[in-house]
């Protein structure tokens, strides 16, 4: 449950990109999260849903959650293959040397500001 | 109606946890005080080994313990009797320790001049391995009665520790723990950890942690690591 943890990084991280840019509200979050990084989605929006209501301009702010692909390396052939489905033995030639090359990333890719409104409806 | 303009940000989520640590380990230095992160799941023997360390370097070094647990203060209580200087620091419910958190336990323990400052991290095999205390070198215990497939059941926190400790090798007995596989699956997760096994409670194995952990604090006070 290191979830919570991680939305108070966030919140503290996009609170300082919102006060560079001077904004005062901002609607959706992006996140980008590696497949392997073991964080549980439904656990980040659950913590996200009960700290942003104790921000000033987050209250209202939707967590998107991109989540990007885990793919291990094969020394043994040199073949890349996914992650989740073959774990650390390699499905081409059945060597255990192998690493991961992508899969446990967690950033911040993005924040949704909406714009000061032109006066229609 | 009011559309919406995108901000790009493209920042690691943990990267003001990772400056602030890195902050914090520069501030030791000038310090000349070593800091280690000490992680384990609840129960494989961090309090009784920490008071074993304690006991068998009191003589030679200042030390500090930073006891940090979701509740209670047992822990620094049992490590005031040992010999060293500590503090509890309750988490609120949080399940680890980031920089912040750790900076404000260094804080609370005052200005005394100390050579060891050792953070004694929620018992978790998970969530503490993702955050960067600022510590500068990492332990974990795994105990016996754990079994030896841990590391391949709970990589991350093998691959960021410079140290290993296996506790409670007087049960090796009656349990089917098997040293050489724990062994060579902490390796597979990091080749360059170094393991030790240990009795926290019959004291064998604890000389070889004693130095392990005297060299580290030496060689970071003559700027080496």
């Amino acid at each position: 449950m290191h979830e919570l943890g991680i939305v108070m990084h966030v919140i503290k991280s996009v609170e300082n990109v919102a006060q560079e840019n001077q904004l005062d509200s901002i609607s959706a979050v992006t996140l980008e999260i590696g497949e392997v990084s073991g964080v549980v989605h439904h656990y980040l929006t659950d913590c996200w849903a009960w700290a942003v209501k104790k921000t000033d301009i987050l209250k209202d702010a939707e967590l998107r959650i991109e989540s990007l692909p885990a793919v291990t390396h094969c020394d043994g052939c040199q073949a890349d293959y996914p992650t989740v489905e073959y774990g650390k033995i390699c499905p081409h030639c059945g060597s255990d040397k192998t690493w991961l090359l992508t899969g446990t990333e967690m950033n911040i890719k993005e924040i949704e500001v909406p714009l000061p409104d032109s006066g229609d409806s | 109606m009011a559309g919406y303009r995108v901000i790009e940000v493209k920042e690691g989520i943990l990267a003001n946890n990772d400056r602030q640590a890195d902050a914090l380990r520069r501030e030791l230095k000038q310090k000349k005080t070593f800091l280690l992160n000490l992680m384990s799941s609840p129960g494989a023997g961090k309090t009784t080994t920490l008071c074993r360390t304690v006991e068998a370097l009191t003589d030679t070094m200042r030390i500090g313990v930073m006891e940090a647990d979701i509740d209670s203060d047992v822990d620094a209580k049992t490590m005031t009797d040992a010999g060293a200087k500590a503090i509890q620091l309750h988490t609120g419910g949080m399940c680890h320790l980031d920089a912040e958190m750790t900076r404000q336990g260094l804080e609370a323990l005052g200005d005394e001049q100390l050579d060891l400052i050792v953070l004694e991290n929620v018992g978790n095999l998970v969530c503490p391995a993702e955050f960067d205390t600022g510590a500068v070198k990492n332990a974990m215990i795994l105990s016996v009665p754990e079994g030896h497939d841990k590391p391949l059941k709970y990589p991350l926190i093998f691959s960021v520790c410079d140290v290993l400790i296996i506790n409670k090798i007087d049960v090796l007995p009656y349990f089917d723990f098997d040293m050489d596989k724990a062994v060579d699956y902490a390796r597979m997760r990091n080749p360059n950890i170094e393991i030790i096994p240990v009795s926290a409670k019959t004291g064998e194995g604890m000389d070889a942690w004693a130095d392990w952990l005297r060299r580290q604090v030496e060689s970071w006070k003559q700027g080496e690591n």
